[in-house]
């Protein structure tokens, strides 16, 4: 029988490495899988790098993470959020390195690396700062800058419903980030608020299938 | 001579120039009043970028939902007909020029349409992008809502920035606090100023060449409080 559901949340990240890539879902507090994040900071995990969209807030989650030392390099497009204190505080210490990728750009080199391509064209930071280094190829008149797929070893992401095989469903504006670092790594995490029934799951409306998720555990997340 | 509109007024103007049927994008900071100050009457799509088609206002009262935001990570609602999807397709959205508009703050817009809005040289905090540099390339249309000019006087439309730059000739349209500009082949054209205010007056407070469009208006908005 296939059972990708764990007990709790320190089993799911227990085999975490140090040096790992991870990829974290959420935008912000909405979507964040903070449970996962508070197990693997309690873990003390090292020279983590996390590939998420911002930098967390207060002091659970990635917030958690940076602040045990947890972090050594943060991709992310936006790292300045009300309550970003702990990523703030390392950085002006220069005890973080810092990644900054456009949006876009973060969620499109996942998904490239969930979909076996190396590497792919955009338009998008052409001629401004972030284009430093990369190679830049004119298509149809246009230039256009190369940018490198990302590959998680692991991915940490939060959805409303799972079930034992692992499939996902999201809630509203959480879903964001989570189905694309979903599909993005060797090992994908998903906490979720309940665990149901296989089959009880509408295939039409299944967001991540369980060909992504590797691992499932229902927690209580502190904030909805 | 007229008051200079405030940051809701700017943000209503703005708004007033989205015709009915599109799907727009709004930045954070004053961009996201437009959703605000959207008439009832105009059935507008809006795209936020967290993964949200057809999101809306509160309304005073309505419950806030933590897993229901827009991009400035603030409560909001959803319209019948709303959708919502993943950062990929999000982003899908955006770079692959689905938008009709997106509505952008800015430190200052260039002659040429050149946008800088990310990032002040020898700042010391953190750089942050977001979603930014996807949206002044993606939408067909860029719109920006500004103060004319920086708090100590100097002009925000400017020959040229040496800001660090969010996008390469891609400002469409400024609405600012005195004026609506447009970015034109032929250079920055100004379709409407505060009554009052004298086009010499305008082009002083620009460091940009203006010309003034022959059939230019007043600008003006309603009361609103800021």
């Amino acid at each position: 029988m296939i059972n990708k559901i764990r007990e709790s949340a320190e089993e799911a990240v227990a085999d975490v490495k140090d040096g790992s890539i991870v990829l974290i879902g959420g935008f912000g507090m909405t979507g964040e899988p903070q449970e996962l994040c508070d197990a693997l900071a309690r873990r003390k995990v090292r020279d983590l790098t996390i590939v998420t969209n911002n930098a967390g807030s207060g002091e659970a989650g990635i917030g958690r993470m940076l602040a045990e030392g947890c972090v050594a390099k943060l991709v992310c497009s936006y790292p300045r959020v009300p309550g970003s204190t702990v990523f703030e505080e390392l950085y002006e210490a220069g005890k973080i390195d810092l990644e900054i990728v456009p949006q876009g750009t973060i969620a499109e080199r996942v998904r490239a690396g969930a979909a076996g391509v190396p590497a792919f064209y955009t338009r998008t930071a052409w001629g401004t700062p972030l284009a430093e280094g990369k190679e830049v190829r004119e298509f149809d008149g246009k230039e256009y800058l190369m940018e490198r797929a990302i590959r998680g070893d692991v991915a940490l992401v939060k959805g409303l419903k799972g079930d034992r095989w692992g499939n996902l469903v999201y809630t509203k504006s959480m879903r964001n980030f989570n189905p694309v670092m979903a599909m993005g790594a060797e090992m994908t995490i998903a906490q979720v608020k309940t665990v149901v029934e296989l089959g009880e799951l509408d295939p039409e409306v299944i967001v991540t299938p369980s060909i992504f998720v590797d691992r499932v555990v229902e927690v209580e997340p502190m904030n909805a | 001579m007229t008051q200079p509109l405030n940051r809701l007024q700017m943000a209503w103007r703005c708004a007033h120039d989205i015709p009915e049927g599109s799907v727009v994008n709004l930045g954070v900071g004053i961009p996201l009043a437009v959703l605000d100050q959207t008439p009832d009457d105009r059935e507008i799509i809006f795209h936020s970028e967290n993964g949200i088609l057809g999101m809306k206002a509160l309304d005073p009262g309505d419950p806030e939902d933590p897993e229901l935001v827009n991009a400035g990570k603030r409560p909001v609602k959803m319209n019948p007909g709303g959708a919502f999807f993943h950062h990929a397709d999000s982003f899908l959205m955006v770079r692959g020029g689905h938008l009709d508009y997106t509505v952008l703050g800015a430190y200052e817009v260039a002659e040429n349409g050149d946008l800088a809005n990310w990032r002040l040289p020898n700042s010391k905090t953190a750089p942050a992008v977001g979603g930014a540099m996807d949206l002044a390339y993606g939408a067909k249309q860029v719109y920006v809502i500004c103060d004319h000019n920086s708090k100590d006087g100097s002009p925000k439309i400017v020959k040229k920035t040496e800001l660090p730059l969010t996008g390469r000739e891609c400002v469409s349209r400024v609405f600012t606090d005195i004026a609506v500009i447009d970015r034109t082949p032929d250079g920055m054209v100004v379709r409407e100023m505060i009554d009052g205010m004298t086009f010499d007056e305008l082009q002083d407070r620009t460091g940009a060449t203006l010309r003034l469009a022959n059939d230019w208006k007043p600008l003006e908005a309603p009361d609103l409080d800021s």
